[in-house]
């Protein structure tokens, strides 16, 4: 199965240099963003309403509807989610990495979109290659007046800060990010206000989206709306970049559209498990999802509502796939360690019922769990999000601690019997 | 229904509720207690304890939500008994306690903490948790006067909130995340806050300790009872706690009216003096250099006999009386009474010559509350370091600055609007203040100028057009005072004289001491009578004939010991050797004067030189009421028996006159308090029946019946424009060399100490090294040295009365010289 390379063709086609400014002129660069500044605001926004472009940062939220939120306060401010921090996540790496340009320009065109003059990029922390890259290519789009006062020689001033995160997963939640942004702790605020668009950076209307969001709009643009629906699925118009690890032979970014199978990812793009090994289960997008497996879930369509119906989401597109040499119950402490880690303290059932979680998975791993242990587990975990629903029904400011549930939820459904042998052979069954 | 109403349903019974109320706060105002830690009425919400999670339908069916962060909502239905919501509570509480050392036999909080008493309320019976429990360092001094248990801590954010958001000192903050989330100080810097005592009141555990109170009692040990702080003139409500006749507590009450539950440290942990073993315990009788115990038959009948041989001698205009704006109003009348008429003089002033005209603080007209603060457009404050001075009414100030006054629901939305933005704050004052972080605009000048700074003020042209912009956006509220002890007093009235010019301006005029507010209401001033009556008003014939020329102010009193025609001096809780500006003339008119006695609770700098000293009584030992800046009537009460012999400054008096051949009449402080309140005519009817149980927050005078002979108009002369090359600004920090301070050791040691503040350019042009001899217009000193770039060049800051400094003089011009 072939990808659909669109916000990844340049960095295939032209392997060596498709950072650089050089290349991504020669291959047609900027020559949408000046197009935008004659288009005109309204335009631009029904352009990208009609392409049915979804938020590719996980909630898949139409991003035309987000900008027609946008309140008419100005200053009004554009923020680039690039705390890209999920485990198995490394899609917007890439773009920042290899095709920085790309983004900078869907940059102007999203401001254009939105009368916004300032924008942040918020990169993660630990992203120092994929930041020096793009904050190279900011001052190479100054140099030539595609940023700055009177971009492209028109009457339009547009400022860019590439702003480096510190190292907190919560941050990639929109409003931490705005916390963070704004020198505060890295801490999501409470809502209501929902949107940003409302009320967002220094109170002000403010456009939150994702890297690979903003990298598709010069592609829109050149496109049409009809070009890139065409593409893609009816409900989920467009490419979508999976990043695919764990127990496959080809793990890799796949710009691929919506609407194939689990299968066909898992088997044909991804090249299939190693020899002798059965499929255990999957993430489907993000360590935030609920798991799949195999009997139930392999012929699955690939799309935001069959996901969503299947009890799970596509989030980010991290597919992070397990063969049956995996320890469930460690897998599952990992992935509830990582959540805990990161939680950032403020709402008590996540501070300390995350923790609580990994102790007693840690615990029943190493051999000292109780029968009663599954009843705890499955308990804290409802205090944390009731009734362990996807999507999840919250006691918490923001989804974090509903996130640390969904391994929980999964083993305990799925693999009951793997758990409770653990319990029983005090020790995990397949060491 | 009204326009600032909806109606809701809480647990099925339907409520009418103001709008914007946050639904926690509704119901418990209509009789449902939903549970919480971290919300608290004062402070924004936040949400993150979750403890008050409950159902709340706004038509979307029900939904587990906070009630601390939600507005009530026309429609809005809200349970909080489903058995979900009490799963959800019980889950909240259980992870609260999985890390919390339950610690409780050792734990000051014990018996009086919100995590036990909700635990038992709502919580789960049992943990589940049998892992191990999450471990810091014991508790951590986190200031002179507070300690940290981390392990205690719930992670509330009461505290961090607390001093970002309402005192303005973000020393206590969250460090790291999650699961290993800890509050702390920065390194270094320890949370030296005036306020942070309140953290400890609001702290729902025992992770914040006053290092005063660890382990001093159980709480169900105390005994308590509330009162009015007197370190201050705010007035603040407390309630004060004692176990075995000892006071080991204040606490701040929630009144509405003064502070808002919240106190400054010297409020909360300024009584160590009256617990002090160096309180007078008996009458002393002085024997050549030193002092002799007495009987208090034997030294009043001393004072009787000596006070009688000068009336007769010499007059009853040598004999004068300094003091009573420490005590209570009874205290304050029997001390009017006693001199008008058993002495037949009108040389008394509760004021030391730091403050201003007595008629101006008494009866000036269009008095604000300190309430309008919160409803002001435009708020100046042309007077004392808020901060400093008058610590509550700083917190009130910087609320109303930087707006979204909790609590401040929408009965009048323009107001709520208005309140939500935020006043527009003018501070105006010769060095840098407490307020300036939050001052839309701030005015510096050097002290001897300020006059010609209100000139340009009035005309509004230049760089001052935006200010007198400013401030002729009404409503206006004018906090006036001195702002240092060289300003000329007629300053701030002319100050007030111009506010009075403004659109919709009203006038808090700032006084030291407690209840120099109440003293000149009962007549302890030269030229007032008992109820802001005109010591020339015939009208007032209560005390029969008595001397109707008006008397010596103090410093008039001071110059009289000092040229002979001041013969007595009765010094009622008055150290001038400290507090008068021109300490170099307190301290040679007391060793003129012939004859001094002093009342007061030590022996001070100035009781020290007496020749009687009477123990009296101090606060939390005596009942009484006392009047605020406001003119707002409240009780004191009394928890405590006085030390040793010690007596109330009327109960002195009263005996004193009778020794003297004559009567005060009283029986008891409640029958002076009846006196006063048909004597004084802006006290008529304020009885303590009326304080005591309908008027809890006191009573602001003249109210009801009562009247106000004496109308003052501040008068706009603002003295003359003193120029020189050094001028000195000395102003009073919050922990000085006072004498409650002084015998209040963990708080003294806080005093910033004597020290010569001079900006670097200066320091260098005049040569100056660590230390500098510094010579005020009536006192001298050699300090040390320190650069302060936020002065003007040319002027010198001296705090005042700080151990080892002495009072400069009144006189802005200073010189200064290298030592």
């Amino acid at each position: 199965m072939n990808e659909t390379r669109l916000v990844t063709r340049r960095m295939a086609d032209h392997p060596a240099d498709s950072h650089t400014i050089e290349r991504y002129e020669a291959t047609g660069g900027y020559s949408q963003a000046r197009r935008s500044l004659q288009m005109g605001r309204e335009r631009l926004v029904e352009l990208v309403k009609e392409s049915g472009l979804l938020g590719r940062g996980g909630a898949a939220f139409p991003a035309g509807m987000k900008w027609s939120f946008l309140a008419p306060a100005r200053p009004a401010y554009l923020v680039v989610n690039a705390d890209e921090s999920e485990p198995g996540t490394y899609k917007d790496r890439q773009l920042l990495e290899r095709d920085p340009h790309q983004l900078v320009e869907g940059i102007i065109i999203a401001a254009v979109a939105n009368e916004v003059h300032h924008a942040f990029v918020y990169v993660r922390g630990e992203y120092a290659r994929p930041a020096r890259r793009l904050q190279r290519a900011v001052e190479e789009a100054y140099g030539r007046g595609y940023l700055g006062k009177d971009i492209f020689g028109s009457d339009y001033d547009l400022e860019v800060v590439v702003h480096l995160g510190a190292g907190a997963y919560i941050c990639g939640e929109e409003t931490a990010l705005l916390n963070s942004l704004e020198g505060h702790r890295g801490e999501p605020r409470l809502k209501p206000p929902y949107f940003p668009a409302a009320t967002g950076l220094y109170g002000k209307p403010t456009i939150v989206n994702n890297v690979e969001t903003i990298s598709n709009l010069p592609h829109i643009l050149e496109l049409g709306a009809d070009g890139f629906r065409k593409l893609g699925h009816p409900e989920d118009t467009g490419t979508f970049l999976f990043s695919v690890s764990g127990h496959v032979r080809k793990p890799g970014n796949y710009e691929l559209p919506h609407g194939i199978t689990w299968r066909e990812l898992i088997f044909e793009v991804a090249g299939g498990l190693r020899e002798g090994r059965t499929l255990k289960c999957w993430i489907p997008g993000g360590a935030s999802a609920p798991w799949f497996v195999p009997a139930d879930h392999l012929d699955l369509e690939i799309t935001k509502d069959a996901t969503g119906r299947a009890g799970s989401m596509l989030g980010s597109g991290a597919v992070v796939v397990m063969d049956d040499t995996t320890c469930v119950v460690r897998a599952a402490q990992r992935i509830v360690r990582f959540f805990a880690h990161e939680s950032c303290g403020q709402c008590t059932p996540c501070r300390e019922g995350t923790s609580w979680l990994e102790m007693i998975l840690g615990r029943i791993e190493e051999g000292a769990g109780r029968e009663v242990d599954v009843d705890v587990l499955l308990d804290v975990a409802d205090n944390i999000s009731v009734g362990l629903a996807w999507p999840p029904r919250m006691t918490t400011i923001c989804p974090l601690g509903p996130s640390a549930v969904s391994p929980v939820s999964s083993i305990t459904r799925y693999f009951k019997d793997e758990i409770m042998a653990h319990i029983h052979q005090a020790g995990c069954p397949l060491r | 229904m009204s326009e600032h109403t909806v109606r809701i349903v809480v647990d099925g019974r339907e409520l009418e509720v103001p709008k914007g109320e946050l639904v926690i706060k509704a119901a418990q105002d209509n009789g449902t207690y939903i549970p919480r830690f971290c919300w608290h009425p004062r402070m924004k919400p936040v949400g993150m304890c979750r403890m008050c999670l409950v159902f709340i339908d706004s038509g979307r069916g029900p939904m587990l939500t906070t009630a601390c962060t939600t507005p009530v909502a026309d429609g809005m239905k809200v349970d909080t008994t489903d058995p979900a919501v009490k799963k959800a509570q019980e889950g909240i509480l259980e992870f609260l306690l999985i890390n919390h050392p339950l610690d409780c036999p050792v734990c000051d909080r014990g018996g009086e903490c919100p995590l036990q008493d909700q635990t038992m309320a709502y919580g789960p019976g049992e943990s589940r948790f049998v892992e191990e429990k999450r471990h810091f360092e014991k508790p951590i001094p986190i200031s002179d006067l507070v300690m940290l248990d981390r392990e205690r801590c719930i992670l509330c954010a009461r505290c961090t909130r607390f001093s970002e958001e309402v005192s303005g000192d973000p020393l206590i903050e969250f460090l790291d995340r999650g699961y290993h989330t800890e509050v702390n100080t920065f390194p270094d810097h320890p949370f030296r806050s005036y306020f942070s005592g309140n953290t400890v009141q609001i702290c729902p555990v025992g992770a914040l300790t006053a290092t005063l109170y660890r382990f001093r009692a159980r709480p169900w040990d105390l005994v308590a009872v509330e009162s009015t702080c007197t370190h201050c003139t705010a007035g603040d409500r407390i309630v004060i706690q004692a176990s075995q006749n000892e006071i080991l507590r204040f606490l701040g009450v929630d009144a509405e009216a003064t502070n808002q539950g919240w106190l400054s440290d010297k409020c909360r942990f300024g009584f160590g003096y009256i617990n002090s073993d160096q309180r007078l315990t008996v009458p002393l009788i002085r024997d050549g250099d030193g002092f002799r115990e007495a009987t208090w038959g034997e030294a009043l009948d001393l004072i009787a006999q000596r006070l009688g041989d000068v009336i007769r001698t010499s007059g009853p205009d040598a004999v004068a009386a300094l003091g009573g704006a420490r005590g209570t109003n009874e205290d304050a009348y029997a001390l009017s009474k006693f001199m008008r008429t058993v002495v037949g003089s009108n040389n008394l002033d509760c004021r030391m010559d730091d403050t201003l005209d007595a008629e101006f603080l008494a009866a000036t007209v269009d008095r604000a509350l300190i309430s309008d603060i919160d409803r002001a457009k435009t708020i100046l404050v042309w007077g004392p370091d808020l901060k400093e001075e008058h610590p509550t009414l700083y917190l009130r100030v910087r609320r109303a600055a930087i707006g979204s006054v909790p609590g401040l629901v929408s009965s009048n939305s323009d107001a709520h609007l208005a309140a939500a933005a935020g006043a527009t704050l003018v501070v105006v004052h010769p060095r840098a203040t407490g307020l300036d972080p939050v001052a839309d605009f701030k005015l510096t000048y050097r002290p001897g100028s300020g006059a010609e700074l209100l000139a340009q003020l009035r005309a509004g042209e230049g760089r001052l057009a935006e200010v007198r912009a400013a401030l002729a956006e009404g409503p206006v509220v004018a906090l006036v005072g001195r702002t240092g002890s060289t300003e000329d007093p007629r300053l701030a009235e002319a100050v007030a004289a111009f506010v009075r010019t403004l659109p919709d301006a009203k006038i808090l005029p700032l006084a030291r001491r407690a209840n120099t507010y109440g003293a000149l209401d009962m007549g302890v001033a030269p030229t007032l009578l008992p109820g802001r009556v005109s010591i020339s008003e015939e009208t007032f014939t209560a005390w029969g004939d008595i001397p109707r020329k008006p008397g010596r102010d103090c410093r008039s009193i001071l110059e009289g010991a000092l040229a002979g025609d001041i013969q007595a001096l009765l010094l009622v809780g008055a150290d001038p050797v400290r507090d008068v500006p021109d300490g170099d003339l307190a301290d040679r008119a007391l060793d003129a004067v012939p004859f001094l006695v002093a009342v007061d609770l030590f022996l001070t700098d100035s009781a020290g030189r007496a020749d009687v000293v009477l123990p009296a009584d101090g606060f939390g030992e005596k009942e009484g009421t006392v009047t605020n800046l406001e003119g707002r009537v409240q009780k004191v009460n009394a928890i405590v028996p006085g030390a040793g012999q010690s007596r109330p400054d009327w109960s002195i008096l009263d005996d004193l006159a009778r020794r003297m051949g004559s009567s005060l009449g009283f029986g008891s402080a409640e029958a002076i308090a009846k006196e006063i309140a048909e004597v004084a005519p802006a006290y008529r009817g304020v009885t303590w029946d009326v304080l005591d149980w309908e008027a809890r927050d006191g009573v602001v005078v003249p109210g009801g019946e009562g009247t106000q002979p004496l109308v003052y108009l501040p008068a706009d002369t603002p003295g003359p424009i003193i120029k020189a090359d050094l001028v000195l600004h000395s102003a009073r920090t919050m922990y000085d060399d006072g004498v409650t301070m002084r015998h209040t050791p963990h708080l003294h040691r806080l005093a910033p100490g004597a020290a010569l503040h001079v900006h670097p350019d200066d320091a260098a042009r005049l040569g100056l090294g660590f230390r500098a001899r510094v010579v005020g217009s009536s006192g001298s000193a050699t300090l040390p040295v320190v650069t302060d770039p936020s002065l003007a060049r040319g002027v010198v800051y001296v705090p005042f009365n700080q151990p080892g400094c002495p009072p400069l003089g009144s006189d802005p011009r200073v010189t200064v010289e290298p030592a």
